[in-house]
């Protein structure tokens, strides 16, 4: 039996038989996936200081303790209602929100959070191996937070696919659970979610760039008309923030370990001599990790974007700071295309099927503002001259208009022969790759201490100090 | 959105330069797989073929390919159909191609796929060409309907990939190629989960496919390979064609074309615009033709059978598609009836040779693609008229044929063994069958007749409208043609449809009649291409608005 005392939530578990009858199977193949694709050698000789969600409230959505990884309480929480909140976009703008699916968006919305939630558990699979190579308990309780979180995010990808959509929704989360990322049979839904993440590195860069990808989705969801997904999503951002924080706060950790190098060997010497990692890599990490993020936001001109604008299914990020009329019926948007002879052309195309490249721009917005504090409290403070830059949005991109075309992260076009010449000047080799697996060969597992190419943080997790033991052995 | 005219298609492809489609022989196995170019379509401008999404031209290409695979390749006994783009099957007809298409060149377009589909099952029936649809990625609407002609469907279980029919939910249109007839008629789906898939925007995968029967079986990625292999060599291997070459290569036609004048080798048509009329002349041999399977395999595409066919099969595709105001075609047959004759007995004597059975199917084709085409067909019988045999089948799919009752000279029609069976309509039954469905005696009558008919003879045995003797015979005939142009050519269109098909239904004239009654009706409903309707409004400007009102 489900024990809805066992499961946090807000949405009247011990009573809702139909979501009891669906989490009796599923949690218990929630609890064998965990274990299988969870983070390998940590799950159950390991107490991991961990952040709990309660309740929504201020006092119990961060609850800290040292808890078992499988042990972990992941709960079901709504964000609090708001009270008469009306459909704020699209078609249906005005009209009471939707308590319910409506049938004529079961199949667009079910997709919405299928695809949502098939990223959630990917995370997590592609990053099993970092434990092993961590640079300190510190990082690897932060590791294991945002697992657990991703972890948390499937489950209210979830709830919602087991309370409103029937068979099919059983099914599907089911599937979820099948999936592997990686795997040649049964691949996880998108690309990008199916390329280890086994460099520390990748990882930051991954919260940074591609967890923010998260960020622009579960905006643009929590503007839903259809109530429930608007309120899980709302909750689910509180705790992405965290998973940005990380990788924000790792690279710039990685930088200002590399700047300490550099001012130690005079500025003159090989930082990589010295075991850190110099700028130049960290710059094509970003390059790589923003790339293959715009992927993540479709193609530019996108029919689906404006079906679900229109259908009031997915709004875009904080649209209440749009000046417009938020319908968009007759609003067109500039973009760049490219003609058939390949020149780039500007074009003007309806709002409604440039939703993708909006959202884009509020992502692109939010990269350069993490990027612009890099650079000013990292890079500025050492007194540096390089600074980190975020490559232009035609680079290296496999998916929408600029897809199969060559571009250098200045936007320059390239013929395929120069870019395959110049690639690994923006994007990490595999001797790059190689040089990272180097450095990170032996994991640090004692309190205090940190590899030697990132810096310690300023402070440490709940007002806990640095040395704080934030993963430890059980006796 | 603005309707625009297609340009002026051409239904002959160089097979070095297929856009589209990869083909690969490998021992008998021929894989033919989509790989389609998106900025490739035949009005670049105004659609992109995304997600191996198809237009007319990529079709064509597919056709040519089937037909090469019959004539060129006698080795190969299996095709094995796929995509080589990642995830993606293929995603059906191009949506955006159909919004900006007008409603004739849509029904046309549909037309043609649809007769590319039944030519593969036709190619399974009757040539020993087997097909399987190696399903890698996610398969929809017109894309699922290509692996529904196949006989045997196998799906990748990959978690994603998937098959459907997502028409009614999604586009406020029907499946156009035979989907829903044959998800009931060929897969024998019950109708209630058939209801319950066509209603679906993402299909059905995995075990759920299999167990409503609509693939076949599925396998994870790592044996669908493997499982594609094996499938493909047990379908191999009932085939009893031969195990090696030589085929007949398919040399270009090359048509010279002189203002409305269009020349092929045996045929020739030409167009008077202020009269609507398309003159079509198809000539009998001049040249000895050959005697014996072997003797047509060393002529090549020269033989007269197989020639004359695929000029007259390309013109017909030309007329439809490029000449929507051409209503009325005028089908004369000239020069020596006798060899025509000569060349059936020996077309039937070798049957049972693969490239004789290939002839006479593509025979067989083209005079259904005739029966399909909707435009009035008058078959004019003069003296030195060559209407004999397999030539008089065009006068029996003509809608009306005249003959002069000439006092003076000589004109005579011929029936051969060819009549009695060898090239069936869509319905099952030959044309004469079909001529007489009322008075079935009528038939054996018509075959076992000595020798020529005169036109009174032929007017008896009614395999003639009419016979005017040779002072009625202009006006006649003028009066008949000048009414035909004057009426409504939609009210044409239906009637000869109505006409055309007397007798059973098969999974054939299903598929052709629903496409002419329903889906060409919704093609022009609001629901489907007013302002608000949803073939319009597809990922474009929202919410398809419907008028509810059932009909």
């Amino acid at each position: 039996m489900i024990s809805a005392e066992r499961i946090p939530n807000n949405v009247g578990l011990s009573s809702d038989k139909r979501l009891l009858r669906a989490l009796e199977h599923w949690q218990p193949a929630y609890l064998d996936w965990w274990r299988e694709m969870g983070p390998p050698g940590f799950q159950d000789s390991h107490q991991v200081y961990l952040r709990t969600a309660v309740s929504v409230d201020a006092a119990g959505w961060a609850h800290f303790d040292y808890v078992k990884l499988p042990e972990y309480r992941w709960g079901i929480f709504l964000a609090e209602p708001t009270h008469d909140r009306r459909i704020g976009f699209g078609d249906f703008k005005g009209q009471p929100v939707w308590q319910e699916v409506p049938g004529e968006f079961r199949n667009q919305l079910r997709r919405l959070i299928v695809i949502q939630g098939d990223t959630e558990p990917a995370s997590v699979e592609q990053q099993r191996s970092l434990g092993a190579h961590c640079p300190s308990l510190y990082d690897l309780r932060n590791l294991f937070q945002v697992n657990v979180e991703e972890g948390r995010h499937l489950w209210a990808m979830v709830y919602m696919l087991h309370s409103y959509f029937g068979r099919d929704g059983r099914e599907e989360a089911e599937a979820l659970l099948e999936r592997r990322s990686g795997n040649d049979d049964t691949p996880r839904m998108l690309e990008a979610f199916n390329e280890p993440i086994d460099t520390w590195l990748d990882f930051f860069a991954f919260t940074m760039f591609t967890d923010r990808d998260g960020k622009s989705q579960l905006l643009s969801l929590s503007e839903s008309s259809l109530d429930p997904l608007a309120r899980t999503t709302r909750f689910m951002l509180t705790e992405e923030a965290h998973h940005m924080f990380v990788g924000e706060s790792g690279m710039g950790r990685i930088m200002e370990r590399t700047c300490q190098l550099l001012k130690q060997s005079g500025y003159s010497g090989d930082v990589r001599k010295a075991g850190g990692i110099d700028l130049p890599l960290i710059q094509k990490f970003v390059n790589f990790w923003f790339s293959q993020s715009l992927d993540l936001h479709g193609s530019e001109v996108s029919s689906n974007a404006a079906s679900y604008f229109s259908n009031g299914l997915k709004g875009r990020a904080e649209e209440d700071k749009f000046d417009d009329d938020h319908v968009l019926a007759a609003n067109m948007y500039m973009l760049d295309m490219i003609d058939d002879s390949g020149r780039i052309i500007r074009q003007e195309v309806p709002m409604r099927n440039a939703l993708n490249e909006v959202l884009r721009d509020w992502y692109v917005g939010d990269c350069q503002a993490g990027v612009d504090r890099w650079n000013k409290r990292i890079l500025e403070a050492a007194g540096m001259s390089d600074r980190i830059a975020l490559p232009s949005r035609k680079f290296n991109r496999k998916v929408g208009v600029y897809a199969g075309r060559h571009f250098d992260p200045f936007g320059n076009q390239l013929a395929p022969e120069e870019w395959e010449r110049k690639k690994y000047e923006w994007l990490p080799s595999p001797e790059d790759k190689k040089y990272l697996h180097s450095i990170q060969v032996t994991p640090v597992y004692k309190p205090g201490q940190f590899a030697n190419y990132i810096a310690a943080p300023q402070r440490g997790i709940n007002r806990q100090p640095i040395d704080f033991e934030y993963v430890r052995t059980e006796a | 959105m603005e309707q625009t005219v297609a340009p002026s298609v051409s239904f002959e492809v160089d097979r070095s330069q297929y856009k589209h489609w990869k083909l690969s022989i490998d021992g008998h196995i021929a894989t033919i797989a989509m790989d389609v170019r998106e900025d490739a379509g035949l009005r670049p401008q105004a659609y992109k073929l995304k997600l191996n999404s198809y237009d007319l031209g990529v079709d064509i290409e597919l056709a040519d390919v089937l037909q090469r695979l019959r004539f060129e390749h006698p080795e190969v006994h299996a095709v094995v159909l796929t995509s080589l783009k990642p995830r993606i099957f293929c995603a059906g007809a191009n949506i955006f191609m159909l919004g900006s298409s007008s409603h004739g060149f849509k029904v046309n377009f549909c037309k043609f796929t649809n007769e590319t589909r039944l030519g593969m099952e036709d190619m399974s029936a009757t040539s020993g060409i087997k097909f399987l649809a190696a399903v890698n990625g996610i398969c929809a609407g017109g894309g699922y309907e290509l692996a529904l002609a196949c006989d045997e469907i196998l799906l990748v279980d990959d978690g994603s990939a998937s098959v459907g029919l997502p028409e009614t939910p999604l586009l406020g249109v029907l499946p156009g190629t035979g989907g829903l007839t044959r998800v009931v008629d060929k897969r024998k789906v019950r109708r209630d989960l058939a209801d319950d898939f066509s209603t679906l925007t993402e299909g059905v995968r995995g075990k759920r496919a299999v167990d409503g029967r609509f693939v076949d079986a599925v396998y994870p990625t790592s044996k669908f390979q493997e499982a594609v292999a094996k499938h493909a060599q047990a379908l191999a291997a009932k085939s009893d064609r031969p195990a090696s070459g030589p085929g007949i290569t398919l040399g270009p036609l090359s048509p010279s074309i002189d203002g409305d004048t269009i020349h092929y080798k045996y045929v020739k048509g030409t167009i008077d615009r202020a009269r609507r009329t398309c003159d079509l002349t198809i000539s009998a041999p001049d040249s000895p033709q050959p005697q014996s399977g072997d003797d047509y395999l060393k002529a090549g595409d020269s033989s007269w059978a197989l020639r004359a066919f695929r000029e007259f099969d390309d013109l017909l595709l030309r007329l439809r598609l490029n000449e929507p105001e051409i209503g009325t075609v005028i089908v004369r047959a000239t020069g020596d009836a006798d060899a025509v004759v000569a060349v059936d007995q020996v077309l039937h004597d070798h049957a049972s040779h693969w490239a004789v059975r290939e002839i006479i199917g593509l025979i067989r084709r083209t005079l259904k693609r005739m029966d399909l085409t909707s435009r009035s067909f008058f078959a004019l019988i003069e003296p030195g008229n060559a209407f004999a045999g397999t030539l008089f089948e065009l006068a029996l799919a003509a809608d009306r044929a005249y003959m002069i009752d000439h006092p003076d000279e000589d004109n005579t029609i011929r029936l051969s063994v060819m009549n009695g069976g060898a090239y069936p309509m869509s319905n099952g039954l030959s044309r004469l069958q079909v001529r007489f469905l009322g008075e079935p005696e009528s038939v054996d009558e018509a075959l076992a007749h000595d020798g020529p008919f005169d036109a009174q003879e032929a007017l008896d045995a009614g395999l003639v409208f009419s016979a005017p003797d040779d002072i009625d015979w202009d006006d006649e005939v003028r009066m008949a043609i000048e009414a035909r142009a004057a009426f409504s050519p939609d009210a044409l269109t239906g009637m000869e449809a109505n006409l055309r098909f007397a007798g059973p239904e098969t999974m054939e004239t299903k598929i052709f009649g629903r496409l002419t009654a329903w889906q060409n009706w919704i093609f022009q409903r609001p629901n489907a291409v007013g302002e608000k309707g949803a073939l319009m409004t597809y990922g474009r400007e929202g919410r398809p608005q419907f008028d509810f009102k059932r009909t």
